[in-house]
């Protein structure tokens, strides 16, 4: 029978997530997470860019967003596509790895080697759903184990934008001493509604997939490839803006299939029909559901003020660490509001803090583009920093 | 380097904390961290001066005098300045009452509507002044605010300000010579520098 064009396989959903080595750090301590349990041994899969120095004191860690991983500056081994901030991080770059020994991992509860819903229990069996709820605090403090194990007493920099900026909030309120400077980019200190809302559409979509079979799709050698795919479909639009979608796509279309189809109702697909149907399918082939459901929620949970009695500025009383937050016009899943009022928070804690929005109509997703402002305005910022640190 | 700023920092003792509102380029910000080893921030309105300054490792955020002062804790800096703004802003006295609440002592500077020519030309002419300090038309300009040197005087006594030290100065910023009273700088300091104390 032939496919109808906008049917299911529509989209390429070919299950596929090949496995790859990563690069691991073992503890075998294991961390009690805050919501009570405990993870016997864990690991964490990171990258490292540059050299320490001797005063190993120009470290700089860099935190992924909610699909990112520790591949920052080189390709990723599972897509061969670069590295995701490779513009920015690198000989030369935004962030020098000529100068700064750059770190990334992958969080806890994520699939590219870190310890998650993918990995084995220690009775050899597959966490899957059993694997216990994370929250921002718990990425953050097993990352300060991992920075603990490289031998480095004080992190020079955290910077991470969207969930990574989250990351750098919790570090920042965490290990105040530390963190020498911090860069939240287009973040919040708590997740809004709107984006629990939107956070829940893309579960829901993974739930509604019968391939998940109630999380356990792994023991039936299945993925809920459709319902990942129309999650991940969803969140991409909350990544533009419209101004970028209508200058990319407009309302162009192309046609699809026989000419039997063509001749139908959804004979031809508008441009960014296809494009998000491109972005579905090729996410499925790296990122697995259940680490999707699982750092999904520790986003919704994420809100640092609520962890001070509901007053942010006493998340960051007394802190010395100097901040600079970026924020971006078009960015309206973190708007600039939300960045203005960590500003603000920091202003009544008295902290050092930069603010700056940039200008652009790439909405969210400007974090992760060549964004000439935003990475003056990083770099500017970084080497006045290593200027007070003394880092040469 | 402006030279008003060139005198202001002079007036800011060394290591200091210090917040700039109005920073613009960031100039005297790094002036005083470079030269005077202070620990100085900049608050400017306008992002592209912003972005600059960033750029140049200058902590330096976007925000106006009008809200963003009371975001601050009391005593969190020994200085805090304002250059050239005060009468563009929404609610003088309510920013002066800030900035001596955030900070130690204030540093103002104001162009002076009692000059002679802004004085002359008004009685001359009839017709709104236009001077090298006061260059914009009444219906453009962002000087909402204008006040004198006597009436800004008034102002500090009235709400119990120490003024530690006061100055005319020309449009250039520099010092001119009408110490001694406040009357004949009045009529003859283009602009006012006071800094002020909490009584």
């Amino acid at each position: 029978m032939p496919q109808h064009a906008y049917s299911a396989t529509a989209m390429d959903t070919t299950p596929s997530l090949p496995e790859v080595e990563h690069q691991q750090a073992h503890f075998p301590e294991g961390l009690t997470l805050e919501c009570g349990q405990a993870l016997e041994c864990f690991a964490l899969a990171y990258r490292t860019y540059g050299a320490l120095n001797a005063a190993r004191s120009n470290a700089i860690l860099i935190c992924h967003a909610l699909t990112g991983d520790q591949y920052v500056a080189e390709p990723q081994p599972v897509t061969g596509k670069p590295g995701w901030w490779d513009t920015l991080v690198g000989p030369g770059l935004t962030i020098d790895t000529n100068r700064f020994f750059v770190i990334c991992s992958n969080v806890l509860g994520g699939c590219m080697g870190s310890t998650g819903p993918r990995s084995t229990r220690p009775d050899g069996s597959i966490w899957g759903t059993d694997f216990p709820p994370i929250t921002m605090r718990d990425m953050v403090r097993a990352q300060e184990m991992l920075v603990r194990r490289l031998g480095i007493e004080r992190l020079f920099a955290v910077v991470g934008g969207s969930m990574g900026g989250m990351q750098v909030l919790e570090w920042a309120a965490s290990f105040p001493q530390k963190v020498f400077a911090a860069v939240p980019i287009a973040t919040a200190a708590y997740h809004s509604a709107q984006n629990i809302a939107f956070n829940e559409v893309s579960r829901q979509a993974i739930f509604a997939d019968p391939d998940f079979a109630g999380g356990r799709y792994w023991a039936q050698g299945k993925i809920p490839a459709r319902g990942l795919a129309v999650a991940r479909m969803m969140a991409h639009i909350t990544y533009l803006s419209e101004e970028a979608l209508t200058r990319k796509f407009g309302r162009k279309t192309r046609a699809v299939g026989t000419d039997a189809e063509a001749a139908s109702f959804f004979g031809e697909v508008f441009e960014v029909e296809s494009y998000l149907r491109h972005q579905g399918s090729s996410f499925v082939r790296r990122f697995d559901a259940n680490s999707y459901l699982t750092v999904t929620r520790a986003m919704d949970w994420f809100d640092l003020a609520a962890e001070h009695d509901g007053n942010l500025s006493a998340a960051f009383a007394g802190t010395k660490t100097r901040f600079c937050l970026v924020s971006f016009t078009s960015d309206w899943l973190f708007p600039t509001a939300q960045s203005r009022s960590i500003a603000r928070a920091l202003n009544r804690a008295a902290a050092n803090v930069s603010f700056v929005e940039i200008d652009t109509d790439r909405g969210h997703d400007a974090f992760l583009l060549d964004e000439p402002d935003f990475h003056r305005t990083l770099a500017g910022f970084l080497s006045g920093c290593a200027e007070h640190a003394g880092i040469s | 380097m402006r030279v008003d700023l060139r005198l202001i920092a002079s007036l800011i003792e060394p290591g200091s904390r210090v917040l700039d509102i109005g920073s613009g380029d960031g100039t005297l910000i790094e002036h005083l961290f470079r030269t005077r080893g202070c620990d100085a921030r900049g608050l400017e309105i306008d992002m592209a001066e912003v972005t600059h300054s960033v750029a140049h490792g200058l902590p330096v955020m976007q925000g106006d005098a009008d809200n963003d002062l009371t975001q601050y804790p009391d005593g969190a800096f020994d200085y805090v300045v304002l250059t050239r703004t005060l009468q563009a802003v929404e609610r003088p006295r309510e920013v002066l009452k800030q900035m001596l609440r955030i900070g130690t002592r204030a540093l103002v500077s104001f162009p002076n509507f009692g000059h002679w020519q802004v004085r002359w030309q008004l009685m001359r002419t009839g017709r709104m002044p236009v001077t090298a300090t006061w260059s914009r038309a009444w219906y453009e300009t962002p000087n909402i605010h204008p006040c004198t040197i006597l009436d800004f005087r008034e102002l500090c006594a009235q709400e119990g300000y120490a003024v530690e030290q006061w100055l005319a100065i020309d449009e250039a910023g520099r010092k001119s010579p009408w110490r001694r009273s406040l009357t004949l700088a009045n009529m003859f300091g283009e602009q006012a520098l006071f800094l002020m104390r909490r009584a």
